[in-house]
């Protein structure tokens, strides 16, 4: 950088919060993580201006792979308005002076909470993935020593387990988000919180994938055009949610949706939960049934961004 | 004639250790031979050692020295030298043993307690069950009593039970430990009319048999076994 | 196919499991101490002796639980033949674990999952092995159940509401889905009462039969033995003093400390 570049981020900072040391070491876990798909990569998670469960690994992802001139998105459950979303953006903006988008297209780095945006992402983009509990198989076995030695003899037969589980109780598969996939045919995975919607949008992404969690220290990857399979069984195949409505606001009818009440007598309304989506076809000239209507448009942010508190 | 069971310098003796290592002498150096088709009735009071010979014949006890070859499958073998999975094979096939009182096993109906030596060496189970069936018919067993666990079933029923699970299976040796002790004429003649068919067969018999009317309807001789004591060596 | 059908059809007969001069140290103390048998397919093997006699000890070294000290465990895989266990590598290991064998333990909560369904724990073995049909595993499940005596309508319950005699039945069709050819039983009527011991015995000397599996128990009870065991090795301080068909060895016993075990028991 010449000296007479103007520092653009807060100089009491070093760029992108984290010291240069940090960063080479998360970035060595994340060459690690591409090099060998699904594997969870230990790494030593510093801590952070916010609580873990905020999105303290994703946060430390993105501070490891982000430059100056990138742009940066971030999300949370699909709006880009949200607190969570809006206060990473922020921060990112402060320490590091990078541009801040909510268009998917435009940006180099999206970073995520529980969403994959619905238009489709390209080469060259990083999508950083906010992860609860990387373990997909703690649920059942809680010894690490013993979830370790599944994935290194590829023993999984647990995985199903839990899918039998719910088609038990259930009559089908039950679980819809966090929904296990098996990565490059060889590392069971965990999705992070997505809903299983999202997972057929990891198969053959030519963006780089990248999941951090904080509290847990791991981090794993997908590289572009990797195998993501989800699980299922033959006579019960893994199938995404659908909708009998279309979006209120865009009349998407392809998008994942949220439900949202509008009054204490009954009255609800189906939105695109991918805000930015949502708003560039609206731009376009899409109408859903209420989209015409401003206090629904209206009230279907305020409801947004009262379900990202939660 | 056929020579099934040839024992040679048999010596059985006890050792108590839990009562300072008693020595209890049985017999000594015992020979005898039994032939195919012969009843041989072990003789002697009570005490002798006729129940010791007996058990040791089919491998229950094991003898201090001699040897006891039974002839299994067209072989001799040597009961005192063989393998555990031998002796199995040769009481699966060769020697049956109907003992003085029937060891229960909880919830195996009687049917199934008589049918099962039959299964064991491969007869089709609809086969082993009726010729369960016909035995216990002879028997006098009824068939209310067929289908329960012979638990609860009388002295005298459940040794008929034994006896049936006996004779289910055509072995070319047969030991009888007191067959008929606890069973009223009627019955008794039935197990005198089997042990004679097995014999025509060519079954070779060993047996204690008390009742002095059923020895003398089976027996071809009498087997002192008093005559080995040690004492009297 | 009974054991001895086996047995006859292969003409001659190949150990299962070949175990030479074992002995295991704990520092001073000698856990096992120069333990040797053969094992033949579908034979039943019971050890019995009282606590501390080093029975279970040699149970989890002869199931790769333990590292011996010394000595060898030959297993005729399968696949390749007759192999130390302790030279398998360790998948190797664990996948015969789940597939070849069976391990029962004494207490259920050590061989369930208390919070997956009964029908879920008899379908994880079929499922680490590869079956994605849930149709058939259900069907798996059912007979499974039927087998072992359990109502097939609590297939869908976790087996923390279950009584102790059910989980250990639950437990016995878990370990037995997968046919194993060799199953492991760490005082299996342990802690169960005496009518729900007799029902377990019996069912297990039943599927032992019918299945041809061979089976090392390890037990205090004779009454065990007697009823499920071919052959029989008493244990005392590490080391087996006396061996034999199970009827010769409890109705002849010739160690003293055999005599006493057997005199020890009251007669019913």
């Amino acid at each position: 950088m010449s000296a007479l570049e103007e520092v653009r981020w807060d100089a009491a900072y070093n760029f992108a919060y984290l010291d240069e040391q940090t960063k080479r070491m998360i970035r060595r876990a994340l060459l690690k993580a591409i090099a060998v798909p699904g594997y969870q990569v230990p790494f030593g998670g510093r801590e952070m201006p916010l609580a873990y469960g905020w999105g303290t690994g994703g946060i430390q992802v993105t501070a490891s792979v982000i430059g100056p001139d990138d742009t940066l998105k971030v999300i949370d459950q699909g709006a880009d308005d949200t607190t969570n979303a809006v206060s990473i953006r922020r921060f990112f903006s402060r320490v590091a002076g990078v541009d801040t988008t909510e268009a998917t297209e435009e940006a180099d780095i999206i970073q995520t909470r529980h969403r994959i945006p619905e238009a489709p992402l390209r080469e060259g983009q990083v999508l950083v993935y906010q992860v609860p509990q990387p373990e997909p198989l703690r649920q059942l076995e809680p010894r690490e020593t013993e979830t370790r030695k599944m994935h290194g003899y590829a023993e999984y037969g647990l995985m199903h387990v839990r899918l039998y589980e719910d088609i038990a109780r259930y009559g089908h598969i039950a679980t819809t988000y966090s929904y296990p996939v098996m990565v490059n045919g060889r590392y069971l995975m965990s999705p992070s919180p997505i809903p299983k919607f999202d997972n057929p949008k990891m198969q053959d992404n030519p963006a780089i994938q990248l999941f951090g969690a904080g509290r847990e220290k791991r981090i794993y990857a997908i590289p572009p055009y990797a195998s993501v399979k989800s699980l299922d069984f033959d006579d019960h195949p893994f199938e995404v949610q659908t909708w009998d409505e279309a979006c209120a606001l865009c009349g998407a009818q392809n998008s994942y949706l949220d439900e949202v009440v509008l009054d204490d007598r009954g009255g609800k309304m189906f939105v695109c939960s991918d805000t930015h989506f949502c708003a560039d076809r609206r731009a376009e000239g899409h109408r859903g049934e209420l989209g015409g209507d401003p206090a629904a448009l209206a009230f279907a942010r305020t409801a947004e961004e009262e379900g990202a508190d939660r | 004639m056929t020579a099934m069971i040839s024992v040679t310098g048999l010596t059985k003796d006890f050792v108590l250790h839990t009562q300072g290592g008693t020595v209890i002498p049985v017999f000594a150096d015992l020979h005898l031979e039994v032939a195919a088709g012969e009843c041989v009735c072990l003789h002697g009071p009570s005490g002798s050692g006729k129940s010791t010979l007996l058990r040791s014949l089919y491998a229950n006890y094991k003898p201090g020295a001699g040897h006891i070859r039974v002839a299994h499958r067209g072989e001799w073998v040597d009961l005192t030298q063989a393998e555990p999975w031998q002796v199995v094979e040769v009481r699966r096939h060769s020697v049956g043993y109907v003992s003085q009182f029937l060891r229960v096993i909880p919830r195996v109906p009687a049917l199934e307690v008589v049918a099962e030596p039959a299964k064991l060496v491969g007869i089709a189970a609809e086969e082993a069950e009726a010729r369960a069936k016909a035995l216990l018919t002879r028997l006098n067993i009824p068939e209310r009593l067929w289908t329960i666990a012979p638990a609860t079933f009388s002295g005298g029923e459940q040794q008929r039970v034994n006896i049936a699970r006996g004779f289910v299976r055509d072995y070319p040796i047969l030991l009888l430990d007191e067959p008929t002790a606890s069973l009223d004429a009627a019955n008794r003649q039935v197990v005198i009319d089997l042990i004679l068919e097995a014999k025509a067969r060519g079954v070779a018999i060993v047996g204690i048999f008390h009742d002095a009317e059923v020895r003398e309807a089976v027996a071809n001789r009498l087997f002192e076994v008093t005559a080995f004591q040690k004492s009297a060596a | 196919m009974s054991a001895a059908m086996a047995m006859d059809l292969a003409g001659e007969r190949r150990p299962l499991l070949k175990v030479d001069r074992l002995t295991k140290h704990y520092g001073e103390q000698v856990g096992c101490e120069d333990v040797s048998f053969v094992l033949y397919p579908g034979e039943v093997i019971g050890i019995v002796g009282e606590s501390g006699s080093g029975k279970s000890t040699l149970l989890n070294v002869l199931s790769a639980q333990m590292h011996p000290t010394t000595g060898t465990v030959d297993y005729d895989l399968r696949a390749q033949g007759p192999r130390d266990i302790f030279t398998l590598s360790e998948p190797e290991r664990r996948k015969l674990m789940r597939t070849d064998w069976g391990i029962v333990h004494q207490n259920p909560r050590d061989g369930l999952r208390m919070n997956v369904s009964a029908g879920g724990n008899v379908g994880e073995r079929l499922m680490a092995i590869g079956a994605r049909h849930y149709g058939e595993l259900r069907r798996e499940g059912l007979d499974w159940m039927t087998k072992v005596e359990l109502d097939t309508s609590r297939i869908d319950d976790k087996p923390k509401t279950f009584s102790g005699g059910m989980q250990q039945r639950l437990q016995i069709a878990r370990n037995l889905v997968t046919r194993p050819r060799l199953v492991f039983m760490d005082e299996p009527t342990g802690g169960l009462d005496v009518s729900v011991q007799a029902r377990l015995l019996d069912l297990l000397r039943g599927l032992v039969r019918e299945l041809g599996i061979a089976a090392i128990i390890v037990t205090h009870d004779l009454a065990v033995v007697r009823l499920l065991a071919d052959r029989l090795m008493v244990m005392r301080r590490g080391r087996v003093v006396e061996a034999g068909l199970t009827d010769q060895v409890l109705d002849d016993p010739h160690h003293p400390y055999t005599q006493l075990l057997v005199s020890s028991v009251l007669q019913v």
